[in-house]
């Protein structure tokens, strides 16, 4: 390793430990402004709850008449449904409101100020508020997961629950990189709230289980186009041995990685046609 | 009178700003729809010896769901409690107090008028999307089937109305309303019949939920086209609804009556 190599990934060190401090920093702010609304704080965590619980009550309704949907028994449903909950709100927790705060930047003209800061504008706009309310959700999600975990008597080894966990991350980018790209539409028309809110659609569909839906547009349009069928199903499948061939992890990851670059462009494409807006 | 109208009609030209809006939600909401059936179509062949499941065919559930469709788009209350709760908090309801309009009138005219724009827009998706499911698409089985449906859900509509208006103005006595619309939302959405048909459900859970005005707010209209709801209990049902829609004007009109009296107008 010559001097320069050196000293850039000396520099590289630097710059990760530069992001970790101001990611600290935005966090703080994040708490104080949360606690001054604690009862707001715990009313939106019973309103989650009173969601996550309504959809484990139509799983338990559907299951009264049948024993399975497609190849998939009712514990194996639930933790999918947890699953997809706990990815929904990890995903709530960090991205969430970055991504439907995007537009009133963009409409108030104050992404000027965040433009001419000396970090990447991108990381800003995306990390710049974390819900705290949805780390209880999503551990509430866990809760239903290891209990559905035990009735289907299965005892995954520390190997498969980080190989579980590294799947979700890959869900919850998944999730980031769309909703990302979807609100940078309102670099282009100015009323985009609506459309960052119509993502909600997809959770729906990232609920269910893949095995119910046979091959057809639908099916391949939420796999290849907005993997919404890979998100959480993928993770789980691993857990519950039904995955098919390691190419549905691939699957996942590759889908992850395209996104990641669609999102990057459009991104790149609306910042460079973005003129300010008001003085 | 004559102003209602007038109400009305800007209520339509206001809400017709949206109308790319609207028909981006009209879309959206298909996908969850779509998610849907296809579940229970997996649920029907996954049990191919039983045809019915809970007295339903693969028909007559498909054609559940997308009938709840069609009377949401009828009935459901959009942005009208979060504008009510901000005319309140804003203190914008102070010109009410001064001018001969009612209030829970004036609202219900732009009610009328968003849902008349509303279904207006999303008519194109829905339809063709039912022309799509037209092999399990089960038309009413006589007119006055119909025309009872109708007066049912005109009924929904006002309970609906109602109901988050009541619920709007709690901004009378609490900062932060949207917790509780989200609540109710969420009440409405499982024992209203949104996320599945209520008769699915054990006998003794949809008995105790026929005491509440929710299974009125989709389910009951839904279920009188399907013809599902018959005779007797038609009828019955009919009065319910008709009571629910009474009892909620009386505790709207009630809770407006004890709010105004609280009522600061903060910057009006």
């Amino acid at each position: 390793m010559n001097a320069s190599s050196h000293s850039r990934a000396f520099a590289g060190w630097g710059l990760l430990r530069r992001y970790a401090r101001l990611y600290g920093a935005l966090w703080r702010n994040s708490v104080v402004r949360e606690m001054g609304f604690k009862t707001n704080f715990v009313l939106w965590i019973f309103v989650e709850m009173l969601w996550f619980a309504l959809q484990l009550a139509f799983i338990a309704v559907i299951y009264q008449h049948t024993d399975r949907i497609a190849t998939w028994s009712k514990w194996q449903v639930v933790m999918l449904i947890g699953a997809s909950h706990f990815i929904q709100q990890i995903f709530t927790a960090v991205f969430l409101l970055n991504c439907s705060n995007l537009s009133e930047l963009v409409r108030t003209g104050r992404l000027d100020f965040l433009l001419l800061l000396p970090v990447n504008t991108r990381f800003l706009v995306s990390f710049r508020q974390i819900d705290l309310g949805a780390f209880v959700n999503a551990a509430s999600a866990v809760a239903v997961i290891i209990y559905a975990a035990r009735q289907l008597r299965l005892d995954p080894g520390i190997l498969e629950v980080l190989a579980f966990l590294a799947l979700c991350v890959a869900g919850v980018l998944i999730h980031y990189f769309l909703m990302f790209l979807l609100a940078t539409i309102c670099f282009w028309t100015v009323r985009a709230q609506g459309i960052v809110w119509g993502y909600y659609n997809l959770f729906t569909v990232a609920r269910l289980p893949d095995g119910a839906f046979r091959p057809g547009v639908f099916k391949a349009v939420f796999t290849f186009a907005l993997p919404m069928l890979l998100v959480s199903n993928v993770p789980v499948k691993l857990l519950v041995g039904m995955l098919e061939s390691p190419l549905e992890i691939a699957l996942l990851l590759g889908m992850a990685c395209v996104c990641f670059v669609v999102s990057e462009a459009g991104w790149r494409a609306s910042v460079r046609q973005y003129t300010s807006a008001g003085s | 009178m004559n102003k209602y109208w007038h109400v009305v009609g800007v209520g339509i030209q206001n809400t017709l700003v949206y109308r790319v809006n609207f028909l981006f939600r009209a879309c959206f909401a298909l996908i969850p729809l779509m998610a849907t059936i296809y579940l229970w179509r997996a649920i029907f062949a996954s049990n191919a010896d039983s045809p019915r499941i809970a007295g339903y065919s693969l028909a007559t559930m498909t054609s559940y769901y997308l009938l709840a469709t069609v009377v949401d788009a009828l009935t459901a209350v959009a942005e009208d409690d979060w504008q009510i709760a901000a005319d309140i908090k804003d203190g914008r309801i102070s010109q009410f107090l001064l001018k001969p309009i009612d209030y829970l009138a004036y609202r219900l005219c732009l009610f009328g008028a968003g849902r008349i724009i509303y279904t207006a827009v999303a008519a194109l998706p829905v339809i063709l999307f039912i022309v799509v499911q037209r092999s399990h698409f089960v038309l009413p089985s006589d007119g006055l089937t119909l025309a009872l449906f109708l007066a049912s859900t005109v009924l929904t509509a006002l309970l609906q109305f109602l109901m988050s208006y009541t619920i709007a103005l709690l901004a009378f006595w609490v900062l932060e309303v949207s917790t509780f619309i989200f609540i109710l939302f969420a009440f409405e959405y499982i024992a209203g019949g949104h996320l599945f048909p209520l008769d699915i459900l054990p006998s003794a859970l949809a008995q105790a939920l026929s005491y509440t005005p929710f299974p009125y707010q989709l389910y009951f209209p839904v279920s009188i086209y399907l013809g599902r709801i018959t005779g007797d209990e038609l009828w019955r049902g009919l009065l319910i609804q008709s009571f629910w829609v009474v009892a909620l004007y009386g505790l709207a009109r009630f809770a407006w009556d004890r709010g105004i009296r609280r009522y600061a107008a903060v910057g009006g």
